[in-house]
């Protein structure tokens, strides 16, 4: 067995709103092993994005509630105090934005943004610095890093830009990447590049990935285990060979059907019914996905829903996948009006 | 007879520079382009950010002018009409934004959104006004008493059921979606689409679909162009272009969308980089000495490619 990097155990943040306190992620228990990527699916709103940054600390602490434990190096993060927490992230936990237009500093050449995360981690001299950060542009596939390292972002493409991103998350030697949305603002030929290199860098450095994305397509790409989200709460986990193969939970089972590249040949994509419910309406009893499958009696469900284990490593929350159904595949058997709005 | 025909639309911005701010040189943001559409199909327009279909989009709709070509819709060229002639053509034409957050006058509620393409062109009393706007609130699958509500009050779906509504006010012949979906979640993409080709059967509408999206392309499309730095690269019906690519260009699209079976992921993988070694060591093939684009070649009766 691999050692995990990073242990998420029961983890809740909550945040205020008019003086009442909701959580976004809601006991959520993932482990992170060492050369592992973990990709985290949902919808926006599941709270996947919440998750990652309060594993990063960088939620507003005067707003936000955290309870469970992070567990990273020995240490539970979300414990330490702010100093003691800065020597972690930025050099063993690096972090990929969705973003790479907002992400760098418009103002500061390349090279020195590269080089910033060193100067907070790592003694080095000048001259080894930049070193440093024109082995990482030419580790990140930019050819002529010697002149990049002298540019400003806007000299650069989106793609390039991302490339940029990577190279500072990898500044320190992380052995663990949060990577959110990583291609989502790319065109899908960069994407494909940058999804290329991001399999070829983890190859090559082992480290242990979370990828946060709403993507399937990017998932059945990049990651060896899937995490599947829905309002705050873990669904399914399971291998990501097993996850398309044999999807179980009802969400799951939704989401794969309205892909149209999945679903070649097939006249209608399936719609899943109302929407993801905004933490302050969610109702937080009972099995969470069971309002958008109101066709499943409630029987089904179970009243405190927990995670099963359906098959070996494969990890899935309420009994309600084993009679779960498709109503179209099902025309005539029974009754069932989609309402739309 | 075909609905649209479009011959060799050009748009170019002149770029100024110099003393006395002279036209130094053009973007050529769409630079030559052909196709038909015939009524009652969808037609794919492809290309990455950048590409020119947008622009292309907005110039049959008259949103940037066209600085060459012709662009007959029912044998009358909107080109050369004048903004008061063509507004009586463009009627027929209308056009689904991208982004619904943008896209609808957060100041105006649903009925007086609704109602403006009505104000603009048909006069009816308030009393019919409404009317017609209940029914197309209905049709589009909003409640009834949304019409008094603003934007802010619905979810991305919603809102461009609301677009499409508005789209759909003047009962128009042509309806141009610039990525209708992109900013919208899977789930409620699917619901967006699925609705799109409900109405599309039931008021016979003709779809130009613009998108970078294949896999939605592929789902939506009859027939598809693939644009490339202004120009067509490859044009086809949609298993001419998936299961017969012939550029370069459109194989590396195609090689780009993510491989949805987690087994074949490195053979995926390895197909993208062949793919990009050829568009190396063929270059040539298909493209001239100033990077430009060979005009369209046929291959079958359906299908052309960009190719020398």
């Amino acid at each position: 067995m691999k050692n995990p990097v990073l242990e998420i155990k029961d983890l809740r943040t909550s945040f205020n709103i008019k003086g009442d306190y909701y959580a976004a992620v809601d006991g959520v228990s993932i482990t992170v092993h060492e050369n592992e990527v973990v990709a985290i699916v949902g919808e926006s709103g599941c709270g996947k994005s919440a998750l990652a940054l309060s594993v990063m600390g960088l939620h507003d602490r005067k707003a936000t509630k955290l309870e469970g434990q992070v567990n990273f190096a020995g240490q539970n993060l979300l414990t330490l105090t702010r100093s003691r927490l800065d020597k972690v992230r930025g050099k063993d936990i690096g972090m990929i934005f969705q973003d790479p237009m907002t992400a760098l500093n418009p103002l500061a050449i390349i090279g020195r943004q590269i080089e910033e995360p060193m100067d907070y981690h790592m003694k080095l001299s000048a001259s080894e610095k930049k070193k440093r950060t024109l082995e990482l542009l030419r580790r990140v596939g930019i050819k002529n890093e010697q002149r990049v390292y002298e540019q400003y972002p806007h000299e650069l493409s989106g793609g390039m830009r991302q490339r940029v991103v990577i190279a500072i998350a990898l500044a320190c030697d992380p052995v663990l990447l949060l990577a959110d949305e990583p291609t989502t603002a790319l065109d899908v030929t960069i994407q494909a590049q940058i999804m290329d290199l991001m399999k070829e860098l983890q190859n090559q450095m082992k480290t242990g990935i979370i990828l946060i994305t709403h993507d399937l397509g990017v998932v059945a790409e990049m990651a060896d285990r899937v995490v599947v989200m829905y309002a705050g709460e873990v669904v399914e986990i399971a291998d990501v060979k097993d996850l398309f193969e044999n999807p179980l939970h009802p969400y799951t089972r939704s989401l794969l059907n309205s892909i149209p590249s999945n679903m070649e040949g097939k006249e209608k994509l399936h719609v899943i019914d109302g929407i993801v419910p905004s933490i302050q309406n969610l109702d937080r009893k009972g099995c969470r996905f069971a309002p958008r499958i109101a066709w499943i009696p409630e029987e089904d469900h179970e009243e405190i829903p927990e995670m099963h284990e359906a098959a070996p490593n494969h990890f899935v929350r309420c009994s309600c996948y084993k009679t779960f159904y498709f109503p179209e595949d099902r025309v005539g058997e029974k009754e069932y009006v989609a309402t739309n709005s | 007879m075909s609905l649209l025909t479009v011959n060799d639309l050009k748009v170019h911005y002149p770029i100024r520079g110099g003393f006395f701010r002279k036209v130094v040189d053009h973007v050529r943001a769409v630079d030559g382009i052909s196709f038909e559409l015939q009524p009652g199909e969808t037609y794919g327009l492809v290309g990455e950010s950048g590409c020119g279909k947008t622009t292309s989009g907005r110039a049959l709709i008259g949103l940037n002018k066209a600085t060459s070509g012709e662009m007959l819709f029912e044998g009358k060229d909107l080109a050369k009409l004048s903004r008061a002639e063509r507004r009586n053509y463009t009627k027929d034409i209308q056009m689904i934004f991208q982004d619904p957050y943008s896209s609808l006058n957060g100041r105006k509620n649903v009925l007086n959104i609704i109602a403006e393409p009505l104000r603009n062109f048909e006069r009816l009393s308030p009393k019919e006004e409404l009317l017609r706007v209940q029914e197309l609130v209905a049709r589009v699958g909003l409640s009834p008493e949304s019409i008094y509500k603003y934007p802010h009050q619905f979810s991305g779906g919603q809102r461009q059921r609301i677009g499409i509504a508005r789209a759909l006010a003047l009962n128009p012949k042509l309806i141009i979606a610039d990525e209708p979906v992109s900013a919208l979640d899977v789930s409620v993409q699917a619901q967006v689409l699925n609705f799109m080709q409900e109405i599309q059967e039931e008021f016979n509408l003709t779809y130009l679909f613009i998108s970078h999206d294949l896999g939605i392309i592929q789902h939506m499309c009859d027939r598809i162009g693939i644009m490339y730095r202004g120009r067509f690269v490859e044009e086809g019906t949609a298993s001419d272009i998936y299961n017969n690519p012939q550029h370069v260009y459109t194989k590396r699209l195609i090689a780009a969308i993510p491989e949805m079976n987690p087994e074949k992921r490195f053979e995926k993988m390895h197909l993208r980089q062949s793919i990009n070694q050829e568009y190396q060591t063929e270059y040539n093939n298909y493209f001239d000495k100033d990077g430009r684009m060979f005009d369209l070649k046929r291959v079958s009766d359906t299908h052309s490619v960009a190719m020398l």
